[in-house]
């Protein structure tokens, strides 16, 4: 079971009632529970629209990993609609290095079904679909039973809160695929398909799940929402940085003293989330690389950690925020194996509909292999290169550039290391077998 | 009541599947938490429950298959009682995910996707399994076990032998 930690600089929004028994519905409605969905109701006629209004003042962007501002995502719902619209709540967390749903989903449950009631109120839905991934079998439990609890003391269901309005909501589980957290493919996948994605537009706002107008949003994001309704949207905005409103979980792990995930201001420095947050590399030993939001991510060097944690700065940095799981690299890794690690990943869960995504990931993970082996050539980095930068911006979804882009940073700032490391095995003595390293199958 | 007469399923798992189906705007939303709901009946997806589920969903076996075929989590062919996942994606990578997995094969003396003799342990090299930040981890059926060490996988082992571990399902 997931331990908790704690630092003096953790913001604790999101995270207040962790560790609180809040996942008992009146552990929750003592701790300001449900009050959030009640204000919004006592808006009235105006309801929708401040809501959203407040969501936008509060610059919280989507936490998935695109980080597209929330507010104006569900202002995007057409008013008027001849089919019904949906609220669906991406908890299909599976991007290697982030955990931080999982700790809502075991921590503070009642604060997702919250923010999903108020994602639908703010759009006119009255249906909303709560989706974990598979192997989050324990939290689907939990989430459940709080689905129930919300049902037997009359929260969800018919005229909530005395509004008028219907609100149900109905949790599911996956059943294994990275592929179905991109949001198209979470639909197809809801719908009883494949989770692969479909081809955009027409977007989810407008033409979504079954046909009709659909909010999509991660499980972090909506669990925001209650708490943004009753501070404030400004207040909340206050917490982050410019265009970067708020709070988020960061999720540090890999090599440091501390891992675990903490709350912390949009904007907060990197390098002091890893030394001061997280206790520092382990062991004492030297910090080779930060891969700083999943796997996803571009690599970056120990000197370019001077960095905001949020949207932009990290744009800057060269990399993204992402998910917000921050692994970190001790000397002793090899960036040949992490990158062969990595890429091995992205071939296993490419969904295999566009060409690019399928036989890139296979063709650089086959030639990082060879390498790995020994059986590399010069000529594998500069190939590896060359097939990542085709790879982007060449897919249906953003898989193909989630597989490029680490790839692309790995060979980019570690090509001596590649070299060396192909120099150095001329001798062609494998280390490991092909099956025992990327087994995975 | 469920709509079909010779259900392969226990009663519980057929009021499930029928209560299942009325949530969904369409029934067939209903197909991937159904064949995860009956693979941990049955142990795995068999052929009998590719035509039941077809038949609950108005669908052809076809169409379940398709979809049976893509979930890395749904299988075709029996595991252990308990199915080992140990994850080596880089969060455990990093932290001995790899020594963990090692030790498992040596421990069970089987190797990825391969079954003990007396059928009890199954053993699977998983992607991530969201237990990054508690790594190494692994999961026994839907049982999370993190921060792992050889001597902690031991006792883990041990206990499912014993009977007396948590069998999440």
């Amino acid at each position: 079971m997931p331990t908790l930690v704690s630092h003096p600089d953790e913001v604790k929004v999101i995270s207040r009632r962790f560790g609180q028994g809040a996942a008992d519905i009146d552990k929750y409605i003592e701790l300001d529970g449900y009050k959030a969905v009640q204000k919004a109701i006592s808006q009235g006629e105006n309801m929708a629209a401040w809501i959203i209004d407040t969501m936008k003042a509060s610059g919280l962007r989507g936490r998935g990993g695109a980080g597209f501002p929330t507010g104006m995502k569900w202002s995007f719902v057409p008013k008027q609609s001849e089919k019904p619209k949906y609220v669906l709540v991406n908890g299909d967390e599976s991007e290697p290095g982030t955990c931080k749903d999982h700790v809502i989903f075991l921590h503070d449950p009642h604060a997702v079904i919250e923010g999903t009631m108020i994602a639908g109120l703010a759009i006119g839905a009255k249906m909303g679909f709560i989706y974990l991934r598979g192997e989050y079998r324990y939290l689907l439990k939990i989430m459940e039973k709080a689905v129930a609890d919300a049902y037997a003391k009359g929260f969800l269901g018919k005229n909530i809160f005395g509004s008028g309005l219907d609100f149900d909501i109905v949790t599911q589980s996956g059943a294994g695929a990275y592929e179905v957290g991109e949001e198209s493919a979470l639909m197809e996948s809801l719908e009883g398909k494949r989770g692969v994605p479909r081809i955009k537009p027409p977007f989810p706002a407008v033409v979504g799940l079954y046909g009709g107008p659909t909010v999509i949003n991660n499980a972090e994001t909506i669990a925001s929402a209650p708490h943004i309704l009753l501070m404030g949207g400004e207040a909340y905005a206050k917490l982050g940085s410019e265009r970067n409103g708020g709070t988020r979980l960061f999720g540090i792990s890999g090599h440091v003293e501390r891992p675990g995930v903490y709350e912390l201001p949009m904007g907060y420095n990197l390098k002091k989330a890893i030394y001061d947050v997280a206790g520092g590399i382990k062991d004492g030993k030297k910090l080779k690389a930060v891969v700083p939001g999943g796997s996803s991510c571009p690599v970056l060097l120990p000197e370019e950690i001077d960095v905001g944690l949020d949207f932009d700065q990290m744009g800057k940095a060269g990399t993204m925020l992402g998910s917000g799981g921050i692994v970190v690299l001790d000397e002793t890794v090899s960036i040949v194996e992490f990158a062969l690690r990595t890429i091995a990943f992205y071939q296993h869960e490419s969904c295999g509909w566009c060409i690019p995504c399928r036989e890139g990931t296979d063709w650089i993970k086959k030639t990082l292999t060879r390498v790995y082996n020994g059986g590399g050539s010069k000529k594998d980095v500069a190939n590896v290169q060359y097939l990542a930068e085709n790879m982007m911006g060449r897919t249906f979804c953003p898989l193909g550039d989630a597989a490029a882009m680490p790839t692309l940073g790995f060979v980019k700032k570690f090509r001596k290391e590649f070299e060396d490391y192909i120099e150095g095995h001329k001798a062609g003595t494998p280390i490991i077998t092909v099956e025992q390293l990327v087994g995975a199958h | 009541m469920s709509e079909i007469a010779n259900s392969i399923f226990t009663p519980e798992t057929a009021a499930r599947f029928d209560r299942l189906v009325t949530l969904y705007p369409v029934k067939r939303s209903a197909l991937v938490p159904m064949l995860l709901y009956a693979q941990d009946e049955v142990g795995y997806v068999s052929d009998a429950v590719v035509t039941e589920i077809a038949q609950r969903l108005d669908l052809m076996e076809l169409d379940v298959r398709n979809v049976l075929s893509y979930y890395s989590m749904l299988r075709t062919k029996p595991a252990g009682k308990y199915n080992v996942q140990v994850c080596t994606n880089i969060s455990c990578m990093l932290r001995g995910g790899y020594e963990i997995l090692d030790h498992c094969r040596h421990k069970l003396g089987i190797g990825h996707k391969e079954v003990t003799a007396d059928k009890l342990f199954s053993l699977e090299e998983v992607e991530c399994i969201g237990a990054c930040c508690w790594a190494p981890a692994m999961q026994v059926n839907y049982d999370f076990h993190d921060n792992l060490t050889t001597v902690k996988v031991d006792e883990i082992l041990e206990t499912y032998r014993a009977g007396k571990g948590k069998d999440v399902k």
